[in-house]
């Protein structure tokens, strides 16, 4: 009385059905999943900015904000470039072979332009902003400093290239942000100049 | 005799058959799978009908995980719960898909909601032995409607913020109490920022945990004594040698795999309405909720979504305040009588008499009628139809216990009638 | 013209005495935009960055977004469509002070960002082609689809000067009642009539884009989608019937 069950057509629509639902169940999915990248209004809040740097005197910092952090331009002196080669010796990363910054950062001045250096200025240990301590032989960091930035928080040091010192809890050198030249007076933070 | 060529996976082979056997031993998973799914033994006769209760299960799972996404955009202030929506219809990737897929959620829920329980007027099945699976039911329905209207008010529009101010001062009606209780509920003298807040965790947490508990208890019920069917047959009266009833079928494989093909149906319907009408003229997103909300203007015409227009109908048909959102109030506690306003000896349409099914087609034109009728202007002949429908809908239930006794039946077959398809 | 599914008998019918809603408030005219009409759609972007920004905001649209929904490249939306020193990435604010527009009008200019949405294209088409001088109204006009509205008639240059013809009759109480007949233009403007509907259509077809930027890409993934639930429940009624067999 019972009619032969087709054991294998079972088999295979069952087996089709299965896929085919985790296959819609997939595409169900990837709206929620996508939905949690970053909307247009947080790609508009961190989106690139410009700066003028055309008022920023010789040796002077300029600081502003970058997606939630602090950024740092500074507008080196020639002696201050003259002088970063000496500190190399009591330096963890020198050459910068192992910082969070752009490929044209790679070297001793970290910068396109060597006039004007721009950090980000969080502390590679916990996160504190350094400050600015460019005066060579400045007594409240320590007698022999030669200049550069120094973290209030745990005594992290850094050079007049962002470059850490060794012997302070920071490992690694203070980040350079992707930024670009727009023009010779305004720089472009938040695009990369000599990266894809 | 039902045969089915389902044979009890006893005997996992390996590593997963292990696995298996270890959880076994310290949970009932196996045995769980079993007793309420593989071995549950349901009518075969079950018909388009038994579709809304896998339904309502299914869009409940939609709206905690659409409404789970929402909530991480959405800002539950009155100073930016407006824009936080348009954030996420416009910014947030993918956000007006997620936030289109609740609102046509809710009202998709009510939908099918509703036609749940119209099934079980047609078969009876909130009788004896299942009065409590009703009330369960019941209960989940008042959940319900308290859910949709807490998450009405959420994207303050000015449908929102005028529907909720007309709401909640019915409860002003209520004698001596009622201006301190709706000033209790509002958290406010107007309805404000603080009452979006308190209705925003009303509607994020408390509802959907009573919803999810509510449905647990509504399930057990059910599997306590059975599902009903289109006969009206007591199927565990009739049992083969092996204890199985002989009209019944394993829930799985069956009702999973019919249960898909209706959730399949359900999709198609369901997102021709997201992606191609998602406001479904007005009725599922109102023009007036897309202003922002202004207590210094209302609406030009004031409704709730239509979900609760007819029970909105028969307030505004009563001239008195207090009469009318009290008569409101009666007209939805009614059903949780049913079970015992019907005197009737048998369960299903298909056995009763004449006058039975005269009062429910009666009434579920009415109800329709009055769900019309709540969302026009009430204008002096509205209103009267408003009466009228009214006191259809209320015979139904008033009398019932006289016309369910009296009524010429046929009698209960002792098997299912089924035919293979 | 935009389709729209009227895919339930149901939303048919129940969309019925909305249509009789929309009337009794006052006849208004099909807009009859169409949003898939990309030229349409620039120029009404046009036309609203230069004529309704100066009051009105549009403050949930962001310009980057109506460059890449409308096919425009960065370069043209900056030269055509941004005169502020806004970037591409913002969303359309405008610069007048609250408080001034209250002085001077007496309310604020609504933000249009959803004003398609609340009031529908219908409607908007309407109002814009429905000014006509009123002496008695400090702008010098009126408008029938809007009394005494406090917008004066920005486009008055382009439309020109109409006036409204009204009819008298007297009501059951034997009051004169006055009803809106037709307009009469007394003064061309800079476009012909045609040519002013098409200016007001096109601006109209702009905010009703802005209303739901996404519907330009919802219909074609809906396709996608219903598509492949048609597939999914035909497999899944296939292998219903395939074990509902076992059922006699």
């Amino acid at each position: 009385m019972t009619e032969q069950v087709d054991t294998g057509r079972r088999h295979f629509l069952t087996v089709a059905t299965v896929a085919a639902g985790a296959v819609g169940a997939a595409f169900a999915a990837a709206p929620f999943l996508a939905s949690w990248k970053p909307s247009a209004r947080a790609r508009a809040l961190g989106a690139p900015v410009e700066v003028d740097i055309s008022k920023l005197e010789p040796g002077a910092l300029l600081k502003f904000e970058w997606r939630g952090r602090a950024v740092y331009v500074v507008r080196r002196t020639p002696e201050m470039l003259a002088a970063l080669k000496a500190v190399d010796s009591r330096l963890r990363d020198p050459q910068s072979a192992q910082s969070e910054q752009p490929d044209f950062a790679r070297n001793e001045a970290r910068a396109i332009k060597p006039e004007f250096l721009v950090l980000v200025g969080v502390c590679t240990h916990l996160g504190c902003a350094p400050l600015d301590k460019f005066a060579p032989g400045d007594v409240t960091v320590s007698a022999d400093w030669p200049g550069g930035f120094f973290c209030p928080c745990h005594g992290s040091k850094f050079d007049m290239s962002g470059r850490v010192f060794k012997g302070v809890p920071a490992p690694t050198n203070l980040p350079v942000p992707p930024y670009k030249f727009v023009s010779d007076t305004r720089i472009q933070i938040g695009t990369d100049a000599g990266n894809a | 005799m039902s045969s089915t060529s389902q044979t009890t996976a006893g005997t996992t082979g390996g590593r997963l058959g292990a696995l298996q056997k270890w959880i076994d031993d310290r949970f009932p998973m196996t045995a769980l799978w079993k007793s309420q799914v593989s071995e549950y033994y349901a009518p075969k006769n079950m018909n388009f009908w038994y579709y809304f209760g896998s339904l309502a299960m299914f869009v409940l799972v939609i709206q905690f995980l659409s409404g789970l996404f929402l909530t991480m955009s959405y800002k539950p202030s009155a100073a930016e719960a407006f824009s936080s929506v348009e954030y996420i219809m416009r910014d947030v990737e993918w956000g007006w898909l997620i936030r289109y897929i609740h609102s046509t959620g809710a009202s998709a829920f009510f939908i099918v909601v509703y036609l749940h329980m119209f099934r079980a007027l047609l078969y009876g099945s909130y009788q004896k032995p299942r009065e409590l699976l009703w009330i369960f039911g019941m209960l989940i329905y008042f959940a319900l409607m308290g859910e949709a209207f807490f998450g009405y008010l959420l994207p303050w529009g000015n449908m929102s913020y005028w529907g909720a101010q007309v709401i909640v001062s019915l409860f002003g009606a209520i004698p001596v109490v009622g201006d301190s209780l709706t000033e209790w509920i509002r958290g406010d003298y107007y309805i404000s920022d603080v009452t979006l807040n308190r209705f925003f965790a009303l509607h994020v947490i408390a509802l959907p945990l009573a919803l999810v508990f509510l449905v647990i208890a509504h399930l057990m019920a059910l599997h306590e004594v059975g599902s009903n069917n289109p006969d009206g047959v007591e199927i565990k009266k009739v049992k083969g040698p092996d204890g199985i009833p002989l009209d019944g079928i394993a829930f799985h494989p069956y009702y999973t795999v019919k249960d898909m093909v209706g959730v399949g149906v359900f999709l198609i319907l369901f997102c021709l309405i997201i992606f191609f009408a998602p406001t479904l003229g007005g009725y599922f997103l109102e023009h007036a909720n897309f202003e922002p909300a202004n207590s210094l203007q209302t609406p030009p015409h004031i409704a709730p979504v239509w979900y609760f227009t007819p029970f909105y109908a028969i307030l505004r048909s009563v001239p008195n305040k207090a009469l009318g959102a009290a008569l409101m109030g009666v007209a939805v506690l009614l059903f949780v009588f049913l079970p015992w306003l019907d005197r009737g000896k048998v369960k299903s349409i298909r056995q009763r008499g004449p006058l039975f099914k005269f009062f429910l087609f009666s009434f579920a034109i009415a109800f329709v009628a009055l769900g019309y009728l709540g969302m026009q202007p009430p204008t002096p002949s509205f209103t009267m139809a408003s009466r009228a429908f009214g006191a259809v809908y209320f015979a139904f239930f008033l009398l019932m216990p006289w016309y369910t006794s009296v009524d010429k039946t046929r009698p209960v077959p002792t098997r299912v009638t089924y035919h293979a398809h | 013209m935009r389709i729209d599914m009227k895919i339930l008998v149901l939303a048919a019918v129940l969309a019925a005495p909305v249509a009789a809603f929309a009337s009794s408030e006052g006849h208004v005219d099909r807009a009859l935009n169409d949003v898939s009409n990309r030229a349409s759609l620039q120029r009404g972007a046009r036309n609203f960055v230069n004529y309704c920004l100066g009051c009105h905001s549009a403050k949930y649209v962001r310009y980057n977004r109506v460059a890449a929904d409308l096919g425009l490249t960065e370069k043209q939306l900056v030269e055509n469509l941004m005169f502020t020193g806004d970037s591409p990435h913002d969303t359309m604010r405008n610069g007048i002070d609250p408080d001034d527009a209250q002085r001077w009008f007496g309310v604020v200019p609504p933000d249009l960002s959803l004003i398609a949405r609340a009031r529908t294209p219908d409607y908007l088409y309407t109002f814009l082609r429905s000014f006509y001088a009123d002496p008695s109204k400090a702008t010098g006009m009126n408008n029938v689809a809007l009394p005494g509205t406090a917008m004066p008639h920005v486009l008055w240059e382009l439309q020109g000067t109409q006036q409204a013809v009204w009819e008298g009759e007297m009501d059951a109480q034997g009051n004169a009642q006055k009803h809106f007949k037709e307009f009469k233009l007394t003064a061309p403007g800079k476009l012909r009539p045609e040519e002013y509907d098409s200016f007001v259509r096109d601006t109209v077809n702009f905010l009703d884009y802005i209303g739901e930027p996404v519907q330009l890409q919802r219909q074609a993934l809906g396709y996608k989608v219903i598509a492949f639930l048609i597939f999914f429940t035909l497999l899944a009624y296939a292998l219903k019937k395939e074990y509902w067999k076992d059922v006699k």
